[in-house]
């Protein structure tokens, strides 16, 4: 499960469609090994592609240093499909970095927009129910 | 030289846990080598086994990308902080 505060669930669609033609991406933190998402974190897409995408580094390192002095960790990575569903690609899959981090996908297919969150294990996806809170 | 290296959340399994450990060397290359003596189980987790950085890393000296400022061969001073951050993408 993945409790995602409505105003980050909306930060990250707005993120979305800032980007386009290009996929989004981002980082979420919040307390280790826990459901909740207490920041989002928007970070540069290097390939500035609308199929692909690589958070840029530099993002990662200012958003890790945001998180830990909060107490908190990165715990998930969300990223934008501009024309697809939410759900991870092969190329997500294979280059999932953190078996313990929540994957959460932006679809910009549908009006409004779909979030949908996953954890991706040894190359294995399984959904996770995304539970928006008003927190 | 004593240096802070910082550890993504993947890799702290493999070094009891901590999120960041202390490390002497006088160079990236050589501050790594010391963690790795400190914790085997984080052998080829950043270095490859043919001595250069995994592709699936990214290393920060402070502020700077190693890549560009010689990889492993990069110099470190007293109380630099080296993070070792997963590359993220997809598709």
């Amino acid at each position: 499960m993945l409790r995602l505060p409505a105003a980050h669930r909306q930060a990250m669609i707005d993120h979305a469609v800032r980007d386009l033609p290009n996929e989004a991406c981002g980082l979420v933190a919040g307390p280790l090994n826990g459901d909740e998402v207490a920041a989002v974190h928007p970070c540069g897409n290097d390939d500035a592609s609308p199929i692909v995408y690589t958070l840029n580094s530099l993002d990662f390192l200012r958003a890790d240093r945001a998180a830990q002095a909060e107490g908190m960790e990165v715990v998930g990575v969300y990223h934008s499909h501009t024309h697809t569903d939410a759900y991870p690609s092969p190329t997500d899959v294979g280059k999932a970095p953190d078996p313990g981090w929540h994957y959460v996908l932006v679809s910009l297919k549908y009006d409004p927009p779909v979030v949908r969150s996953y954890r991706i294990v040894d190359g294995e996806i399984t959904e996770e129910e995304v539970v928006v809170g008003d927190a | 030289m004593p240096v802070e290296v910082r550890l993504p959340t993947v890799l702290r399994q493999h070094a009891g846990g901590q999120s960041s450990v202390r490390a002497n060397g006088s160079t990236i290359g050589e501050v790594f080598d010391d963690i790795v003596r400190q914790f085997p189980l984080l052998s080829g987790q950043v270095v490859t086994t043919e001595g250069a950085l995994h592709k699936f890393v990214n290393v920060y000296r402070n502020d700077e990308d190693v890549r560009f400022i010689g990889a492993l061969s990069a110099p470190v001073a007293d109380n630099d902080v080296i993070s070792i951050l997963p590359a993220v993408a997809g598709g």
